[in-house]
């Protein structure tokens, strides 16, 4: 799968057809930010992944309605690691702070470091756990 | 910062240390920052001096520290408050019912110790998620599947040990039905295993729930009296196929006959999954919101205006398709004397689930843990966003159409008149098969004043509904007491009885104390205040 998703990035680098957005968001993360998105797929994916439908990213397209900033968090290059410490720790709305036995310091630093980290080093977008695992069976969820 | 009431500081810090010395000093947290994350995120007490929260948390890593955790609280007398993943919102997060007890976080306890293919169960440890669960099934090519809650972040013992509800299979989607054996650290330190699990040497801890004597399992649910270190449960084993259907109604009057022989049919096994009952005419303007039921008449002249249903039931079915279509037929020539019924087959789906259907389906329905629910909440949804998050109202009444009809009214009339915002009103929830349980989610905010009238709102509506003989199935920690007062029979012999227990087993009264409305000798009289 994941090969399979590499080789399509490096066609797409070739030929040049693909919108540069679409053409970098392919293949895993940079070595040094796999843990980091490890924890964003685990407690922030469920809610903010780049589908329409779910909490965080309906509430956020709702918030920057309008503006250019993406609805999607893994979309975002205006996060910083402050910024997102705080919402973490501290919640917003519907969304509740996360204890440290859920998140540590420590992790908490690897999700910062993903999710502000250059567009082109984060990888495909995180799938739900769900999709993940369909995949993993080959297209069913066995 | 909070201490333990009745305790000095010094006291108090030194119980700390001697838990720093028994997990370790990165696993004891008693700094602003950290305890900010174990505050109930929806308290309806948010930032009032009454709201319950933690002086500490500490995270013991399995059974032998929180054994030495229990025993260094009960030698200094303080309290603590064990939770499994905290994800309790709505009904009291990973805050504790005593403001200043210590969470006792078991979220590092995340083994999946077993899962047997061939009995169909499991048994897992405390901080195992339904995501985790969903995960290792998965990836272990298991051919079972769990019943899950909206929100998967929660634990299968945390939401079991405060009575939650799935969408599946009867006889596992009522959560804590599901339970078969529970390790818990007592009072005293001991470890304490209910049903076959006393046995030392048998291998039936999970397919034999009574063992001999009292069952015991029935001691943890919403109690007070230890801390559950493992815990069984039954599992499906994953269907081939899952069918959905419709069976509409167009008069006022015919509820009472749908729901009659819906019951029968789901107590002789003719359906297996979660019926739905509703009224289509009454959720035209919002899907999850049921409008107040008008007089016959007036239901009557909507219907036939609209054309949309009175009353429609939907049952659901988990099987092979053959059996199951033939289910669904037959459940079709019991309704058929109905006038004007309409039958239709709202879903079929094959599984395992392909990409496709995993786009379309409600996941919760097939096990499969999410965090979609939430969306409830997001901007744009209702018109009470954006709000703070939300508590639940759910009130245990008759599983009948006079059930539905009589909750109902009461309830719209009395939120009206408290001017109590509802976003959710789903009177005849069937997450438990013998009766209904009324849910009304209501919208809290940040906001004290607003949150004293809900309080008092909410107050006035559990005094109304004892009064018709419905009682809270389960509640925030604010209304527990209230809540537990309605089951006053026999001068309130329940809540006594369970006092006499609380005193037997936990003498010091170190444990959740006030959980749902149990208090230790020395905090009963204040009830905690
Ligand atoms: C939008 C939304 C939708 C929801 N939908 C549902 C739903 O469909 N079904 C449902 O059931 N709930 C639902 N809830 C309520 C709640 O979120 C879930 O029930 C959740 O699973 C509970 O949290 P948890 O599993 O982390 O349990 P925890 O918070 O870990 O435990 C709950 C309580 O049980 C006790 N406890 C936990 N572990 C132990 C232990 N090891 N020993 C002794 N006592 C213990 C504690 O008193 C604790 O406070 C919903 C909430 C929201 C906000
Ligand atoms: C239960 C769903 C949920 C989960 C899980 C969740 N969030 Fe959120 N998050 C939301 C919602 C909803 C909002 C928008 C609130 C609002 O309306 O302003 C939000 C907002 C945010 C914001 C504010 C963005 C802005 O520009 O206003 C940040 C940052 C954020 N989340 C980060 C995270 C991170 C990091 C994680 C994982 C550790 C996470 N969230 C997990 C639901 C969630």
């Amino acid at each position: 799968m994941r090969l399979l998703l590499a080789s399509a990035a490096l066609l797409a680098a070739g030929v040049g057809a693909v919108a540069a957005q679409d053409a970098v968001r392919t293949g895993p993360a940079a070595p040094e930010l796999a843990e980091g998105k490890a924890v964003y797929a685990h407690w922030c994916a469920p809610c903010h992944a780049a589908e329409p439908s779910l909490p965080g990213t309906m509430s956020l397209a709702a918030k920057y309605d309008g503006s250019d900033i993406p609805a999607a968090l893994e979309d975002r290059t205006d996060l910083s690691a402050p910024v997102i410490g705080v919402f973490v720790r501290n919640g917003v709305a519907w969304m509740p702070p996360f204890r440290p036995t859920e998140i540590s310091d420590a992790e908490l630093a690897q999700l910062s470091a993903y999710l502000t980290a250059p567009l082109e080093d984060r990888g495909a977008h995180t799938p739900l756990l769900a999709d993940e695992m369909v995949q993993l069976h080959g297209g069913s969820s066995e | 910062m909070a201490t333990p009431p009745n305790m000095s500081a010094a006291d108090f810090a030194d119980g700390l240390s001697a838990m720093r010395s028994a997990v370790g000093a990165d696993w004891v947290f008693d700094q602003p920052a950290d305890l900010n994350t174990y505050r109930d995120f929806y308290s309806v007490l948010w930032g009032e001096p009454e709201e319950k929260v933690a002086s500490a948390a500490v995270a013991p890593a399995n059974v032998e520290e929180v054994q030495q955790v229990v025993r260094i609280a009960n030698e200094r007398r303080i309290p603590i408050y064990p939770i499994s993943t905290g994800r309790n919102l709505g009904y009291g997060g990973s805050a504790p019912v005593l403001s200043g007890s210590v969470v006792l976080d078991l979220k590092r306890m995340n083994r999946v110790i077993e899962v047997n293919e061939d009995n169909c169960s499991c048994l897992v440890e405390p901080g195992v998620s339904f995501f985790d669960m969903y995960r290792h099934l998965q990836e272990s090519g298991s051919k079972l599947m769990m019943s899950v809650p909206d929100p998967g972040w929660g634990s299968l013992v945390g939401n079991a040990l405060d009575s939650g509800g799935g969408y599946t299979v009867q006889g596992y989607r009522g959560h804590f039905e599901a339970v078969c054996g529970i390790e818990a650290v007592m009072a005293d330190g001991e470890l304490f295993r209910t049903g076959m699990g006393a046995l030392p040497g048998s291998e039936t801890w999970q397919q034999y729930r009574m063992g001999i004597g009292p069952c015991m399992d029935g001691l943890f649910r919403q109690s007070t009296l230890g801390v559950v270190t493992k815990m069984g449960f039954w599992m499906f084993p994953r269907p081939e196929a899952w069918l959905s259907a419709s069976v509409s109604v167009m008069r006022y009057e015919d509820l009472e006959e749908l729901v009659r022989i819906a019951n029968e049919l789901e107590y002789g096994n003719i359906f297996n999954g979660m019926p739905g009952f509703s009224s289509p005419v009454l959720t035209q303007g919002n899907p999850i919101v049921m409008a107040m039921v008008p007089d016959a008449a007036e239901m009557n002249r909507m219907v036939e205006e609209s054309g949309i249903p009175a009353w429609s039931f939907s049952p659901n079915f988990y099987g092979p398709e053959k059996v199951i279509r033939a289910q669904w037929e037959y459940v079709q020539s019991r309704f058929a004397h109905i006038p004007g019924v309409r039958f239709a087959e709202q879903s079929f789906v094959d599984l395992p689930i392909s990409a496709e259907d995993m786009e379309r389906i409600h996941k919760p329905r097939f096990g499969i843990p999410s965090l979609e629910i939430f969306n409830v909440g997001s901007r744009g949804y209702g018109d009470f966003n954006p709000s703070d998050g939300h508590i639940w109202f759910s009130a245990v009444i008759p599983r009948s159409g006079k059930g539905i009809i009589d909750a109902n009214r009461v309830m719209r009339r009395e939120c009206e008149r408290l001017g109590l915002d509802l976003f959710m009103f789903a009177p005849a929830v069937t997450c438990w098969t013998r009766s209904f349980v009324l849910f009304a989610a209501v919208p809290v905010y940040k906001d004290p004043a607003r949150n004293q009238h809900l309080r008092e709102a909410v107050r006035e509506i559990i005094d109304i509904c004892a009064e018709h003989g419905w009682g809270e199935y389960r509640c925030p920690p604010a209304f527990m007491d209230d809540v537990m007062g309605a089951y006053s029979f026999g001068d309130h012999k329940l809540r006594r009885v369970n006092e006499a227990i609380k005193d037997a087993l936990d003498p010091n009264g170190i444990l959740s104390a006030g959980r749902y409305g149990v208090w230790p000798k020395h905090l009963r009289e204040g009830r905690g205040a």
